[in-house]
């Protein structure tokens, strides 16, 4: 697969010692009306991340479960430098992502739950438009976007089709792609597979398998399918209203509190059922933390 | 190569890839772009014809028409700059790859001049499809214009235009719901300041020393100059535009930059719905 040419540059100069993500005491706080207090009742601090600290070395895949509004997208778009924190920092090859975000940017992708493309361009077009912002020419992209787009397992015939006629596994499957075309050494996966049919999920799942087995990327997945983080990653976290409550392998959090499944692990660590929370989140909850 | 020229190198490849996208996109409004080009030739006729109702001698009755239809030339330029400029962040929340242009490794300087260079080269398009056609319908005859000189100074005002919007395209980002009316706003009072369809001197005076420090004055007074009477690129008309385009971009990518620390800082950066 063609690499971005300013990936390349950037990698050659990285911190050899450093590792892939390093985070300490991060913090983020929006402001939220509370839902019951009226419409024009004042804004009250909120915190979406609250003291959060953890590693992820290279090549390791992390997955990070939560429920919504749990903070893992504030996570994310802190690492991505589209979010300043409130205090501790965070660091991504030992670049810091307020100070040094420029750096961050060249080797940094996403895909995001939303699959994100301007609805009117084909798939071609659009991968093509991200990919020059990565210094990839005419010439490279004519290649290098036919080639992830089959890789990615896209059919041919509907590249030069518009977005908006695509089904969402499509579209996740192209997000895929253009996360991949610029070669990222550290891939954030913010629920790639939520919405998706089972068999599309399944397909972005073996997908996200053969980019760790073939590429050279740190991956930190943000999910609330515990079955997805569990066959997915090496390590597995929960973030629970900000807090990291644990990241370690999913062998030492089941003996760690003495259960079978991650489910009874998130009641054991929180006192609450994983299922009846998502039920409790509202829109606006949803939009402050989105 | 060198770091440098890399930088160099893939920042070009960036400032292309938007116009590239416009391009694109352009393709696929091209309907809606015909339909827009319709109102807007109906709107310009609207004004110009006002120069026949004013029941003066043929010469003059023709001197008016043109002075009108370069005001509305103009404007309806201007209007697809700032639109342009004001909407660079509308229309990507809108279409939610807001996040992946902001996270990628693009200056703001290329990523909003792109954006304007591409504005600046539809706009002189459809300025030119609208001025022709409308000069076309009422038979106006402009014998002495200096096109060569009006598309100079067009040119050169183009550099303050995009400037100006850049300094209106942060307002959608500090605020999603209302920033693009904002904008659009400023375009208004940029254009009833700058004279677009009288002199600068019949606004009250507070009004003419506002209009010292807009572009447009420049453009439509050099254009009409040009256009009307035949005049050359005149330097009164040159050396405002020359100051204001050196100090109208550095000055809107400050302001765009403290509002892009703004947004990111409260959580504002980010996709609609």
């Amino acid at each position: 697969m063609s690499l971005a040419p300013s990936t390349i540059d950037l990698a050659s100069r990285l911190d050899r010692q450093a590792p892939a993500v390093e985070v300490r005491d991060l913090r983020k706080t929006f402001r939220r009306r509370d839902r019951n207090a009226g419409r024009f009742a004042r804004k009250r601090p909120w915190p979406a991340l609250d003291d959060v600290t953890f590693t992820i070395d290279r090549g390791e895949c992390v997955a990070i479960l939560g429920q919504n509004g749990s903070g893992k997208s504030t996570l994310v778009r802190l690492l991505s430098t589209l979010l300043i924190d409130d205090g501790g920092e965070a660091r991504v090859f030992g670049h810091d992502v307020d100070k040094d975000a420029k750096a961050i940017r060249r080797l940094v992708n996403r895909v995001s739950v939303e699959a994100s493309f301007f609805k009117k361009m084909s798939a071609a077009e659009n991968l093509s438009y991200a990919a020059r912002f990565y210094g990839m020419t005419p010439r490279q992209t004519r290649t290098a976007v036919p080639e992830i787009l089959g890789e990615v397992g896209f059919p041919a015939e509907r590249r030069g089709e518009a977005m908006e006629n695509l089904s969402r596994g499509m579209q996740q499957k192209v997000a895929l792609a253009r996360a991949l075309l610029t070669s990222p050494v550290l891939l954030l996966l913010d629920e790639p597979t939520t919405g998706l049919d089972p068999r599309s999920k399944l397909e972005v799942q073996e997908f996200i398998r053969k980019v760790r087995l073939q590429h050279d990327a740190t991956i930190l997945l943000c999910t609330h399918d515990m079955t997805e983080a569990e066959t997915l990653a090496d390590r597995i976290g929960l973030l629970d209203r900000g807090r990291l409550l644990f990241l370690e392998p999913v062998s030492d959090v089941k003996r760690r509190f003495g259960v079978e499944t991650l489910e009874e692990a998130f009641f054991a660590a929180t006192g609450r059922e994983f299922e009846n929370e998502a039920q409790d989140d509202d829109d606006e909850y949803r939009e402050v933390f989105a | 190569m060198s770091a440098y020229a890399i930088e160099m190198r893939n920042q070009l490849v960036g400032l292309f890839g938007i116009v590239e996208r416009n391009v694109y996109l352009t393709k696929r409004y091209f309907l809606w772009d015909i339909a827009f080009m319709f109102w807007t030739i109906a709107n310009t006729l609207t004004i110009v014809f006002i120069a026949r109702a004013a029941d003066l001698p043929q010469a003059k009755e023709n001197t008016l028409a043109l002075a009108l239809l370069v005001g509305a030339t103009i404007w309806a330029f201007l209007g697809i700059i700032f639109e342009f400029m004001t909407e660079t962040v509308a229309w990507e929340r809108w279409e939610g790859t807001i996040e992946y242009t902001f996270m990628a490794p693009l200056s703001r300087l290329v990523h909003l001049f792109g954006q304007g260079a591409f504005a600046v080269l539809y706009g002189l398009i459809r300025a030119g499809i609208l001025f022709f056609a409308v000069a076309a319908f009422l038979g106006l005859h402009a014998p002495n214009a200096n096109y060569g000189a009006a598309f100079a100074l067009l040119a050169l005002a183009s550099i303050s235009f995009i400037g100006v919007g850049i300094m209106t395209s942060v307002l959608p980002l500090i605020s999603p719901e209302k920033g693009a009316q904002l904008g659009f706003v400023a375009q208004g009072l940029m254009l009833v300041v700058s004279g677009v369809y009288y002199p600068v001197s019949v606004m009250p005076e507070w009004m003419q020393w506002v209009a010292k420090i807009s572009p447009a004055t420049y453009a439509l007074r050099g254009c009409r100059a040009s256009i009307v009477q035949g005049a050359g690129l005149e330097w009164a008309n040159v050396w405002p535009l020359l100051i204001i385009a050196v100090l109208a971009t550095p000055i809107g990518l400050a302001i765009f930059k403290v509002g892009e620390r703004y947004a990111k800082k409260h959580g504002k950066l980010k996709r609609s719905g």
